[in-house]
């Protein structure tokens, strides 16, 4: 480790404090978008009709078995050709939101399926209408497996955040990238972005799993 | 030796002569949390004799078989067979003293990626050095021998209960034990399967000089192949002698309503 | 797009693409194995260290690990990686990482008596773990390592970004080349969505004919 040099570690600090304020907007924002999308992917495969059914069930599965790296580029190259002019940090969010979107309806539709089917029968016998069927008998059941499983995929999505450096977006990975352009040191800013994946990945996944066991049983 | 009386050793002079022993248990004290389950135990077996462990559900009787074949350590005492510890420091020297010792579950636990011919001549090949060749026709032998020559082929799952545990019984016998521990061998069975087994394991205790250590519910079967019955509770041996006595004359008021119940 | 377009960069990417997931996926699997039994030892230790590996790559950027290898490694250890290998070593390691959790779930999901009469009939830690434990596990592994094969073959995409010429790359060449950005992406998508659909679909054989090998028929949908 003769190469280290705690002085450049020193100046790249400012940047990695900016980059990681952005890191933590993208994530914010696209996890809602993700968890808000996801639902409606979710309601849409247990629509009344197959013509809703079919088209999200292709819309999911293409869009989670194909590379969100490619997807960032499609929006990023294409919108602008459709005329829609977005920044590239609004672009990367909306991206990583949508996404991840068909990772959260799976958790959805997991959550969902595992309320037992006697549920839905004792609302019917009540005759609830829909809305507080869902509301006030199967979300606040399906929710325990929802929230742990939820928060393994913001895990994840934090850990793709870098994808957007891909598209100059200013979050950790591109700001040490311009560091290391200026200064010509490599080591110091990858490293200690590196370390700060780590160090903020893996006391989430804690809690993640602490939560898992209290509300899963 | 202990001097605790409700732990006594079996009765026959022999048995203080250490170099007439196959199995000794010194003082073993096993606990499982707070719950002790056997307690400070002294008892021996001499080589070629049937023991039946006999007691209420939960006396400690199975956790002195899991001790024989190592699944589960003892907290304080020593075990030892044919002289050598049966937990000694180095993990080497374990497999050499288990050598002797095989084992037949209750719930047969053959291996389900195997057919009924490799579950018996595995162990042989690969643990033992025989010849596939050898392993084969001795394994072809032994499932003779418990009625299923012709379902060497056949995976476990295809099999009945009754048929796995005779499996179960060739694959412990393929490794030549000189001692085998069968742990309740027929409580997993439907009851028209039970009486298979139990002629397999008597026409055993009859034609070989394999040591027997047997926990089971079957008094019948215990009556007809033991040379001596332990009775078990709350972790110690309160009485013991040969089958007759014990089954006729039972001297221990905990073993009259014991026998006054299963019989 | 031209015909020179799609000969020249391309098919080669494709190719790359394949041989990128293959040679990640073969590492990956091994990390997952050697790293996943190890965390069923009996050694604390063992268990530990093999824990912390887990926690370390499951916890990174596989990006960032990617760069990181890359740029870093050359000035901080001295010797260098070709972009394409410091690739393989970035998936590999962090993949064989979540796979590592794959096996050890999978290995404890075998009931425990398997391993009681393996130590019955005297075999060794090694030979219960490889003629009992792993032939019993495997079948239980083979849906989720499916997904993480997908994941895997997503993540090749992040090679562009070191300059590798996979699929990704060309289609970045072949946008500058045509600036018809919506087809040339539109098509890259879907050729790595064919990709994938060929991939579940072999991991689907695969998984049948590993449960007929332990008396298991599969069950339909099995793969989630």
């Amino acid at each position: 480790m003769n190469n280290w040099d705690w002085s450049a570690v020193a100046d790249f600090m400012p940047r990695f404090w900016d980059g990681l304020l952005l890191t933590l907007q993208v994530l914010v924002l696209g996890s809602l978008l993700s968890f808000t999308l996801g639902l409606v992917w979710a309601i849409g495969f247990r629509a009344p009709t197959r013509f809703v059914r079919w088209p999200v069930n292709v819309i999911t599965e293409f869009i989670r078995n194909t590379p969100l790296l490619v997807q960032l580029f499609f929006f990023f190259f294409v919108l602008p050709e459709w005329g829609v002019q977005f920044s590239g940090l609004t672009t990367g969010t909306i991206a990583i939101g949508l996404h991840y979107s068909t990772y959260t309806a799976q958790v959805y539709r997991a959550g969902i399926d595992a309320v037992p089917p006697g549920q839905w029968e004792a609302a019917t016998a009540l005759s609830l209408p829909a809305g507080r069927t869902w509301m006030a008998v199967i979300l606040p059941q399906a929710i325990r497996r929802i929230v742990p499983a939820l928060g393994n995929y913001v895990i994840s999505m934090l850990k793709d955040t870098p994808l957007l450096a891909g598209i100059s977006v200013l979050e950790m990975l591109q700001q040490s990238r311009l560091e290391s352009a200026a200064t010509f040191q490599y080591t110091e800013p990858l490293t200690v972005v590196g370390i700060a994946f780590i160090l903020i990945a893996y006391p989430a996944s804690l809690l993640m799993r602490a939560l898992e066991r209290r509300l899963v049983r | 030796m202990s001097a605790d009386i409700s732990t006594p050793e079996i009765p026959d002079p022999k048995a203080t002569d250490p170099a007439g022993e196959l199995i000794r248990f010194d003082n073993v004290t096993k606990r499982f949390g707070k719950n002790t389950v056997l307690d400070d135990l002294c008892f021996s077996v001499r080589p070629g004799k049937h023991v039946t462990l006999i007691g209420p559900s939960g006396s400690g009787k199975t956790t002195i078989l899991r001790l024989l074949m190592t699944l589960v350590k003892p907290d304080e005492g020593v075990i030892t067979i044919n002289g050598d510890r049966l937990f000694p420091a180095d993990s080497k020297h374990v497999r050499e003293v288990r050598k002797n010792i095989g084992m037949v579950f209750q719930q047969f636990n053959l291996f389900p990626n195997m057919n009924v011919l490799r579950n018996v001549t595995e162990a042989p090949v690969k643990v033992l050095g025989l010849s596939k060749d050898e392993a084969e026709e001795r394994g072809r032998e032994l499932l003779d021998l418990v009625g299923l020559g012709d379902r060497c082929g056949a995976k476990p799952t295809q099999l009945s209960g009754g048929q796995q545990q005779r499996v179960a019984i060739a694959r412990a016998l393929a490794m030549r034990p000189k001692i085998l521990l069968l742990d309740e061998v027929t409580s997993a069975l439907d009851p028209e399967l039970v009486a298979g087994v139990l002629d397999v394991l008597r026409d055993i205790a009859r034609t070989t000089d394999i040591t027997m250590v047997c926990v089971t519910h079957e008094m019948n079967f215990a009556r007809d192949i033991s040379d001596d019955v332990l009775m078990f509770d709350a972790g110690k041996v309160i009485e013991s002698g040969p089958p007759e006595k014990i089954f006729s004359e039972p001297e221990h008021e905990r073993t009259r309503e014991f026998l006054g119940a299963v019989l | 797009m031209t015909a020179g377009l799609w000969t020249h960069w391309v098919l080669p990417g494709i190719w790359i693409t394949v041989q990128l997931t293959l040679y990640s996926a073969a590492l990956a699997t091994a990390v997952a194995f050697a790293v996943g039994t190890a965390r069923t030892h009996s050694s604390r230790f063992v268990r530990f260290l093999a824990g912390l590996y887990t926690e370390i790559f499951r916890g990174t950027s596989a990006l960032v690990l990617m760069f990181w290898l890359f740029f870093v490694m050359p000035s901080l250890f001295g010797w260098a990686l070709v972009p394409m290998w410091a690739a393989v070593l970035a998936l590999g390691l962090s993949y064989g990482a979540y796979g590592a959790e794959v096996v050890r779930g999978a290995l404890n999901s075998v009931a425990p008596a398997q391993r009681e009469a393996g130590i019955a009939l005297n075999f060794s830690p090694w030979q219960r773990m490889r003629l009992i434990l792993l032939p019993q596990a495997v079948p239980e592994m083979i849906p989720p390592f499916s997904n993480l094969l997908i994941e895997l073959l997503k993540g090749t995409a992040l090679v562009s970004l070191l300059g590798v010429a996979d699929v990704s790359f060309a289609a970045y060449l072949v946008r500058l080349a045509t600036q018809d950005s919506a087809r040339i992406y539109s098509v890259t998508l879907v050729i790595y969505f064919v990709l994938a659909f060929v991939l579940a679909r072999g991991m689907r054989a695969l998984e049948r004919r590993t449960k007929v090998g332990i008396g298991i028929t599969a069950t339909p949908g099995g793969a989630r």
